[in-house]
């Protein structure tokens, strides 16, 4: 085995559609295995709210884009001697093959540990893969590539329509497809073409099974397969967009081994050393088969698998990869058995996908084989029925289970079911409602009876259910509904009583879960790690319930827009806060894609639900010393009052303060008792009252429903009849369902403030600024710490009213405040007692916990006041979002007061000119740039953006222009070519002109807030993201790039570590 | 019903599980809560074999699941496991909380149930007292396929090593586990699996004694290769609760390959009295037990594993070749 000393791990940048938070599990497994080794690691990742960028991980961490220019300059100063590819998903594999291709591996001498690049290459090219496969007939869909949209069309016309369309180096299935005809397939191949060098076009197996293993092979051949899953949804809808099951549930043993054998002779032959993943289509009527691909790399069905089986993939592919055989290797959960060997599971595992489709305007909500989900949640159960109701509960969507959802029903059942949405599932229940048979609805959904069965049985049990409306339940149907997963909320529903009296009945039937243990063998070995679920299917706990008391903490939930790894960083931070202070902890939690989900990260892991009735019974089960719900966002801390209520001891904050901080009018009239200034608004129960409140306050007005029917959220209106329109067709006003409006301000200053208290009395701070004025959804902003733009004054007075407001709601523990400011007057727009997304970001500039702190205070435990503040650091941070509209098929990408952006980068720079253009270089934008196509709406954001502009631009880069841009630019001196509006038909076309990739740079600054209609602004914007050219739509980050580009930002970018900024 | 009550972890494969001969005598609890999902595959027989099955009737004294499933679904099914199950008189429980039997089955042992039907209870009945082999080796002689000669004495087989055998250009002739193998004519001699002690197949073992004393290929595999260790001199032992599933990690210790194998065995291979020209040919990476041994000639070894899988992983049929090749250069 070669030793090395030095080794690098490439990250996979900002969370993204198709490559979330399951980089960061693999990034922190693989990190913690090569240390174990005493090896030196280094890690690039500019993703600032991971785990693996702490400081107690890695030896030393860039936050750098995980690009081929900046991986060359960190290779060039630590001159380590291997690299990990696989642990950064399609990112890292992508930068590391083309530091292969170019030489700079070979030049510098760095080894690629694990799976050789080739193999990579082989398994990413589709040509090569297939050709590889042929060499042992293996079969692969008849498939053949093509680099122009004439060659993909001969070859659909040979293998008959409809065929698929995948792209090569994509990760998720980005630009993937079912093309019917001809037209469909130019349209797709050639959009495709702008991002990918080659398109492979495919037979087209839709209906078939989805079918996927994990294998593991080591440098001696040794090879297993770790998990197999099967999809609920059929081939065509892509495996990160179904529901997937683990084990397969309707293979028989001559179809599971017969695709496991094959897997390890793919596998094998590939040459593969590591994990993998390979996916395959089975015929639902023979045992024919296709592979469709195989990744070779950790991937978000690895970390799914890792989680399902309870086996560490990541941690033995970072072993693998260095040397080790699998023989030489134990089982981490029995501790006494063999690293080789495939986990037997005695439970069943659900996955579902979250998606947050409604964030978004225009976007096509139909799932199909390009990836458009967000994050996804697991549950565990021993039969299917309860591990798919709590799954559906996991989602935090609003769904009861599989019954009890009236608001989530479905108007076209049949189309529903044919062409899916994600409330597909939803729709096979109410066609069981309507009289659909189980033969019917696989006709038209193509999921395996099986299934079908299994979801007739929940609506069976609803039927009986209904029976009893303000009856008492009998014993053995209440035991057989738990048992298939009803919730006691979901039970109230259906009988039309309060879910606290079927608790309480349940209760006095002696119906109560038991906690179960996944130790990889089905009970054939005892597991050391208390890797838990809880079950209505079991009569005995697995294991003694702990005497003594235990601080429970809640993770995050499903990863959506808006809650993100950045919460898992704070639920991790705090357990290993409490485990250091030697407090036994206990993690609740169900996201897959997490740290906090590994079981050696809290003394008990409980992967399950989290919710109101299962806290109480592990209360009912295990002394708990307090619960700890302001770590993981916003889903565990709605949670304050009920368990408050329940008498849980909930730590920090009183739950009535917290309720104080929620409740909008309670908050607005401590904040005027307090003199603090905050903008007007009105809680409204008409549509009259709203437009009259309007008029008073002047407009752009902020509408903010409480109850939303078509699915679209916060909007702003700037005159009377934008929001008539919008009140009209989105929004159900009456007394139940009162609708919040606020005065709108623009061109103000937007300030983020997070902070930890004690009693009230402030114990560390942050303030950070936004790039972009306020308007733009804090989630979406780009942040700058410390503040560089901020008057003095503004910092006081904000600092002043966090104090004012710490004490007046006697806060003990984190929180986040979020201010306005214009001209000096700040406002408050809202407060959280609870962590924020920006502490993780705050935290790592500054070189100060703030969660460390938090849980220490929280706990009543001994904690050092910080020696230094913002005003001592010599760097600056600059927090960018990810946006991944190129997956979101028809959305608008702009900024908004909803929040869009799927991740986030932070990057350090010893001013905020450099952080600001790493940030931006991490999150996607290439520069120099050599043309660029401005269309700058108002006259205002033309005028500003002139100065910087004309220093940046004239002579250098070749200017395109839409009508009035163009025609000011003229008058102003610079050489601007006009083009046309899309909607005019005139050609060349703004969009012409960036299909046919003439520009480098599309700037496009919206004129309305509304962004409903078909605009041009909206085709030159979405033109842009089909076409992969970069976007800027916000004058501010456009004004602040032209600036720092003109003082030659891009010749002083410095590559140093997190550690040399202190 | 009353039997010795055993485990397996297996996720796939009942049917092939159900009727494994090795099962005789056992009421069986599968650990997958999930059973019966594809319902039973179409029986019927060819050229003396039941392809889908791994014997003409189901083996096991009862079955003991968590979840069984009401609606099954496959293209090749004919019936369901239930239906199944009530055609060969065998009693099964559904709704058992297995995981909570699987591991009282780890920490006591293997031990006797009975599954009392109707308030009609039955007596105790202990499989490990009997000669099971006797009772169920079939008495008739068979011979399938064509190509060189493999002697197969039937213990208890599963099917699926005579197909193993049979495609590899194999003819195998089957015979009673007590047949008087000294006059005929073979190329190899295969001791099949089965159930039961296989100390009390005294008859077997002065079989493979005998055939030890010539110079053609002998391969056992699981109950076979008890009974050849126990010919060559070493003894055997019941286990606590024996290995049944199908991830069993074992080692190959000339080649230090390491494969996941199928298993279904209660007794194992104890080696301190195996003669010194016999080695370890396989172990367990979980336990460290005997999964093998091999004669120095190389010509005579067992597994304890079962390379034919059905159910499990195929990935030791190779044993198959390796004999067949020993039996090409007969």
């Amino acid at each position: 085995m070669i030793q090395y000393k030095k080794v690098l791990i490439l990250g996979s940048a900002a969370l993204k559609i198709g490559e979330a938070g399951e980089f960061d599990y693999s990034g922190s497994q693989a990190i913690k295995a090569l240390k174990e080794e005493g090896i030196f690691t280094i890690l690039i990742n500019p993703n600032i709210a991971t785990i693996q960028t702490s400081s107690d991980l890695a030896d030393q961490v860039y936050f750098l884009p995980v690009t081929p220019p900046f991986i060359r300059q960190v290779i060039e100063k630590e001159r380590p001697d291997g690299l990990l590819l696989s642990f950064g998903g399609q990112t890292a594999l992508n930068a590391g093959v083309a530091l292969y291709e170019n030489g700079t591996l070979t030049e510098f001498d760095v080894q690629v540990l694990g799976t050789p690049v080739e193999t990579v290459m082989d398994t990413e090219d589709r040509n090569r893969f297939t050709q590889r496969l042929n060499e042992i007939e293996v079969k692969t869909a008849r498939s053949a590539t093509a680099t122009d949209w004439q060659a993909a069309r001969s070859i659909a016309v040979e293998i008959g329509f409809p065929v698929m369309i995948r792209v090569a180096y994509a990760l998720g299935g980005l630009g993937s497809g079912v093309c019917h005809n001809q037209t469909e397939l130019e349209e797709r191949v050639k959009s495709a073409l702008a991002h990918a060098p080659q398109v492979l076009v495919e037979e087209y197996l839709g209906g078939w099974k989805e079918i996927e293993y994990e294998i593991v092979r080591d440098a001696s051949d040794n090879c297993i397969a770790v998990c197999n899953m099967e999809n609920f949804d059929p081939v065509g809808i892509h495996t990160g967009e179904s529901i997937v099951v683990a084990p397969s549930q309707t293979l028989n043993n001559h179809e599971y081994h017969k695709l496991r054998a094959i897997g390890l002779q793919v596998i094998r032959h590939l040459g593969v050393v590591g994990e993998c993943n390979i996916q395959y289509a089975l015929d639902p009527k023979s045992e024919d088969y296709r592979v469709i691909e195989v990744n070779a790399r950790l991937s978000r069905s690895s970390a799914l698998a890792s989680k399902a089986t309870g086996y560490p993939l990541a941690f033995v592919a970072a072993k693998l990869a260095l040397g080790y055989t699998l023989p030489e290797l134990k089982n981490a959960v029995t501790g006494s058995t063999s690293a080789f060997f495939e986990p037997a599971l005695d439970y069943v595992v659900v996955k579902i996908p979250r998606w947050d489709l409604r964030k978004f305007r225009r976007v096509s909500k139909r799932i199909g084989s390009g990836m458009k989900s967000v994050g996804e949640v697991m549950a565990i159960g021993r039969h299917f029925e309860e591990a798919l109701q709590k799954a559906l509960r996991m989602l935090g969507t609003g769904a009861r289970g599989l019954t009890a959802n009236p608001q989530l029903e479905v108007q076209d059942i049949s189309s529903e079911l044919q062409a899916p949405t994600e409330n597909r599932i939803f729709a096979i229940m109410q066609a069981f409602e309507r009289g659909f048979s189980i033969t019917e609805i696989n006709n038209l959904s193509r999921i395996d009876q099986w299934f079908l069965h299994k979801l007739k049985k929940v609506h069976d049990i609803t039927k009986q259910l209904e029976l009893f409306r303000k009856a008492e339940l009998p014993g053995d149907l209440l035991l057989r509904a738990k048992q298939a997963g009803f919730s006691d909320t979901q039970l109230a529903l259906l009988t039309g009583q309060k879910a606290e009296a079927i608790r309480k009945l349940r209760h006095g039937l002696n119906i109560h879960p038991k906690i179960r243990q996944i130790d990889t063998m089905a009970g054939e070995y005892p597991a050391e790690t208390n890797y838990l679920y809880l079950s209505y299917n079991a009569d005995q706990h697995d294991l003694p319930m702990p005497q003594e008391k235990h601080i429970l903490i809640l993770g995050s939930g499903a990863y959506h827009i808006g809650s993100s790894v950045e919460f898992d960083w704070c639920a991790v931070n705090a357990v290993r806060s409490l485990r250091r202070a030697g407090l036994p902890t206990i993690i609740l939690n169900y996201n897959p894609e997490t740290v906090s989900t590994d079981y050696d990260e809290s003394d008990m892991l409980i992967f399950d639900e989290i919710s109101e009735e299962i806290i109480i019974e592990l209360q009912n089960m295990i002394p708990l010393g307090g619960v700890l719900l302001s770590m993981g966002g916003q889903i565990p801390n709605n949670l304050a009052i009920p368990l408050a209520k329940a008498g849980l001891p909930i730590l920090g904050t009183p739950a009535e303060q917290i309720d104080r901080a929620e409740n909008r009018s309670i908050f607005s009239t401590l904040l005027d008792e307090l003199g603090i200034g905050q903008p007007v608004w009105g809680r409204l129960d008409s549509p009259t009252q709203a437009l009259k409140f309007a008029g008073k306050v002047g407009y752009p007005v902020l509408v903010r429903p409480s109850y939303v029917l078509s699915g679209a959220a916060m909007s702003v209106a700037s005159n009377a009849e934008e929001l008539e329109k919008y009140l009209e067709r989105a929004v159900e006003i009456s007394g139940d369902h009162p609708t919040v409006i606020s005065k709108f301000y623009t061109n103000a200053k937007e300030i983020e403030y997070d902070g930890v208290a004690k009693n009230g009395e402030i114990v560390v701070y942050a303030i950070s600024e936004h790039v972009e004025n306020a308007g733009v959804h804090s989630g979406d902003a780009t942040l700058v710490f410390p503040p560089q733009r901020l008057y003095l004054e503004t910092m006081r007075r904000v600092r002043q009213i966090a104090g004012q407001i710490a004490k007046a709601l006697q806060i003990t523990g984190p929180f986040n405040i979020q201010f306005i400011a214009k001209n000096n007057e700040v406002m408050v727009i809202e407060c959280n007692l609870r962590a924020s997304r920006s502490f993780p970001f705050v935290s790592k500039i500054l070189g100060i916990n703030f969660i460390d702190i938090a849980a220490k205070v929280m706990l009543g435990l001994p904690f050092e006041r910080p020696g230094k503040d913002q005003f001592d650091i010599n760097c600056v941070g600059v927090k960018a979002p990810q946006f991944s509209f190129t997956r979101l098929e028809g959305a608008d990408p702009v900024l908004g007061v909803e929040m869009a952006s799927t991740g986030e980068v932070g990057c350090f720079g010893d001013d905020f000119d450099e952080a600001f253009i790493k940030a931006l270089i991490a999150v996607g934008y290439r520069f120099p740039f050599k043309s660029v196509l401005l269309s700058t709406g108002p006259i205002e954001s033309k005028a500003e953006l002139l100065e910087p502009l004309l220093k940046v631009l004239n002579g250098h880069v070749k200017i395109y222009a839409t009508g009035g841009t163009a025609k000011f630019l003229t008058e102003n001196g610079f050489n601007a070519e006009k083009v046309a509006w899309p909607l005019d038909d005139t050609h060349p076309s703004a969009v012409d002109i960036i299909r046919e990739r003439k520009v480098d740079l599309v700037i496009n600054i919206p004129k309305s807030f509304q962004k409903e209609e078909l605009t041009n602004g909206y085709l030159i914007r979405r033109a842009a993201v089909d076409f992969g050219v970069m976007l800027i739509t916000n004058r501010q980050i456009a004004m602040r790039l032209f600036e720092a580009l003109s003082r030659g930002v891009l010749d002083r970018l410095q590559i140093k570590s997190s550690a040399e900024y202190d | 019903m009353a039997g010795e009550v055993v485990f397996n972890t297996g996720m796939v494969g009942y049917p092939e599980t159900l009727t494994d001969p090795s099962y005789t005598g056992q009421i069986l609890v599968l650990t997958y809560p999930l059973i019966g999902n594809y319902g039973m595959p179409a029986f019927h027989s060819s050229g003396g074999l039941h392809p889908n099955y791994e014997s003409p009737a189901g083996t096991i004294r009862g079955l003991i699941v968590a979840d069984y499933s009401n609606n099954y679904q496959h293209w090749n099914e004919e019936t369901s496991l239930s239906h199944w199950l009530y055609k060969q008189r065998i009693p099964a429980l559904s709704g058992i909380d297995t995981r909570r039997l699987t591991r009282h089955l780890r920490d006591k042992g293997s031990m006797l149930g009975k599954i009392i039907l109707d308030g009609k209870e039955p007596e105790w009945y202990d499989p490990n007292k009997e000669h099971l082999v006797r009772q169920i080796s079939r008495p008739e002689i068979q011979t399938f396929g064509d190509g060189k000669r493999v002697l197969f004495l039937d213990c208890g087989t599963k099917e699926n090593i005579i197909r193993e055998l049979t495609i590899r250009n194999l003819q195998v002739i089957r015979v009673p586990f007590d047949y008087d193998i000294s006059q005929m004519e073979y190329d190899g001699l295969l001791v099949s699996n089965g159930p039961g002690d296989p100390a009390m197949c005294t008859e077997t073992i002065q079989r493979v004694q005998l055939a030890y004393q010539n110079e053609r290929p002998v391969m056992g595999i699981c109950l076979g290769h008890q009974i050849m260790a126990l010919a060559a001199g070493a003894s055997t032992y019941k286990m606590k609760f024996g290995h049944r599933g199908q991830n069993q990690p074992v080692l190959n210790h000339l080649s230090q390959q390491a494969f996941v194998s199928s298993q279904n065995h209660g007794y194992a291979v104890d080696i301190d009295h195996l003669p010194k020209d016999w080695k370890t040919l396989y172990t367990n990476l979980n336990d460290q037990t005997i999964e093998g041994i091999i004669h120095e000639s190389g010509r005579f070894f067992s597994v304890q594993f079962h390379p034919e899988a059905a159910p499990g992983p195929v990935d030791t049929s190779f044993i198959f070749n390796d004999f067949a090749k020993l039996l090409e250069g007969q």
